[in-house]
């Protein structure tokens, strides 16, 4: 599997399809994220761009292609040309390696926000509960929420819920982060708070799958846009090129949407 | 015929004999809700499953036990199996009986609750890398807690007035006890009274008990979502509470003859 010569990218999609019953929402998906890039997954509603993420940590299944992270597959081994599903455990174990946050933060409700952060490391991992929660400080102090360690998620804004939920996804120590529709769920004023997290992650080098409507944070941040359309990639370039010069015209349709 | 007698009641308010029925009541009680909330949390977990070999032998359980009457479970496991061999002393009988029907009452329960936790939780902990196990462990049985501890606790309620009907298999419990007080001394309102008082008595502590566990499962979380808890219902309705009246009588008119 491995690729000597190349630099092995973190992400790899390779023809991916993916049906729900009849619908065919993934029509052969081919991306590669290399270490340290920022993709930005940009398209309109129902273009299988959280599925696509979804299927990346395989909280959703595949029916074609393959999707390696790390060079590894995920969630199924390989038998003969045929993909054969991983036990519970297996699958679970790919997972540490990719981080996902949430459209609806999906933070665990009967817990503090330090112990949001340290749960995985505790149970996952097995790491000591004080260098744990040592680690989860850090992290809160990180998303600039030093203070709310013994908050409980009902008493934390949206924006701040995200930033837990951010650093608690960091705190698996991942190769690879998702983010989908990360500020759709929240309040115009606490939208920046969660970008700027965010954008931080970025230049520290962080490896990103990011769908998003901020086009902001697209020009910001990305090292490539990704615009997606009816379960296929249809353009793919940096900010520059994505926004000044769109090669497609659905793109340039979708563009002149949501730019004005 | 005797009228009604001050002294006997204040008797046997602390007669020994009877405040040793109280006790298997009470031990039988907690026994069967610990070991059924173990099987019914097996058999939760297997209606859930994704598989047909873990959902059709949980499934003929419910139905098997939920509309069968206990009384008549506890006859066949007591008195019948001897016939084909298999022999239970009273106290076994007693337990796999009244544990397969609280189990099942319970498995229900612990489903609802299970089922009122999120999806978008699973997600989080699976992104996480959590097993099966493990997040149900973590994630989703403390936040269906919440959800189960109240039809739960009205499930102990029940259960323990529903002890009395081993008595029909001549475990000692304080019915079965109050009966063999009356073919002594036949005083039969007084002794009733006295065995009602003490399940006042033992309900009303455990109401105390509930509140408390209610307010410790309740905190760091928003008032509990409603419409959650058919399990409070079903409890209610689905225990077979009146034909174990019916058969107390019954028996307590045999015992008399």
């Amino acid at each position: 599997m491995a690729n000597p010569g190349h630099t092995q990218p973190i992400v790899e999609l390779v023809d991916v399809h993916k049906y729900f019953g009849a619908h065919h929402v993934l029509r052969g998906i081919d991306l590669r994220v290399q270490q340290g890039e920022v993709v930005v997954i940009v398209g309109p509603s129902g273009s299988g761009k959280s599925t696509m993420l979804r299927c990346i940590n395989h909280l959703e299944r595949i029916q074609r292609g393959r999707i390696l992270v790390a060079g590894h597959l995920v969630g199924y081994r390989e038998s003969g040309d045929r993909l054969v599903e991983l036990s519970d455990a297996e699958v679970a174990r790919h997972r540490r390696d990719v981080g996902m946050v949430f459209q609806q933060f999906n933070l665990f409700p009967h817990m503090t926000a330090l112990d949001n952060i340290a749960a995985a490391p505790i149970h996952v991992l097995r790491v000591p509960s004080a260098e744990a929660r040592t680690q989860a400080v850090r992290l809160l102090e990180l998303v600039g929420l030093p203070e709310k360690a013994e908050a409980y998620p009902a008493q934390l804004s949206g924006g701040q819920q995200q930033r837990v939920a951010i650093a608690r996804a960091l705190a698996m120590n991942p190769k690879v982060m998702l983010f989908d529709e990360p500020t759709s769920a929240l309040d115009p004023e606490m939208i920046t708070e969660v970008l700027d997290v965010m954008l931080a992650l970025s230049r520290q080098g962080s490896t990103m799958l990011v769908v998003t409507h901020e086009m902001g944070f697209a020009r910001a941040a990305a090292d490539r846009i990704v615009f997606m359309d009816q379960g296929r990639l249809v353009e793919e370039a940096p900010p520059d090129r994505f926004f000044g010069n769109p090669q497609n015209e659905r793109t340039r349709q979708f563009l002149s949407k949501i730019l004005h | 015929m005797p009228g009604w007698d001050w002294g006997a009641f204040q008797r046997y308010l602390f007669n020994r004999f009877l405040l040793e029925g109280v006790w298997t009541t009470v031990w039988l009680s907690v026994v069967v809700m610990a070991l059924g909330l173990l099987v019914g949390l097996l058999a939760a977990l297997m209606n859930l499953s994704r598989h047909p070999a873990l959902r059709t032998p949980a499934r003929f359980y419910l139905w098997l036990i939920r509309g069968t009457p206990l009384l008549i479970q506890l006859i066949i496991i007591y008195t019948g199996l001897p016939q084909v061999g298999i022999r239970f002393n009273v106290i076994q009988s007693a337990l796999i009986g009244m544990t397969l029907n609280e189990g099942a009452y319970l498995s229900e329960i612990i489903r609802a609750g299970i089922l009122s936790v999120p999806k978008g939780q699973y997600d989080a902990a699976r992104a996480l890398g959590m097993t099966y196990p493990v997040l149900m462990r973590v994630v989703v049985m403390p936040q269906a807690a919440r959800v189960i501890i109240p039809p739960l606790g009205n499930n102990f309620n029940g259960l323990l007035k529903t002890t009395s009907l081993v008595s029909v298999i001549s475990m000692e419990e304080l019915l079965r006890r109050s009966q063999m007080l009356i073919q002594l001394e036949f005083r039969v309102l007084e002794i009733f009274l006295v065995a009602a008082l003490y399940y006042l008595t033992l309900t009303t502590l455990w109401g105390i008990a509930q509140r408390r566990l209610e307010a410790h499962f309740g905190r760091s979380v928003a008032a509990a979502p409603e419409g959650l808890e058919p399990g409070r219902a079903l409890t209610a309705a689905g225990k077979p509470m009146r034909a174990g009246a019916a058969a107390d009588r019954s028996l307590l008119e045999q015992d008399l003859r």
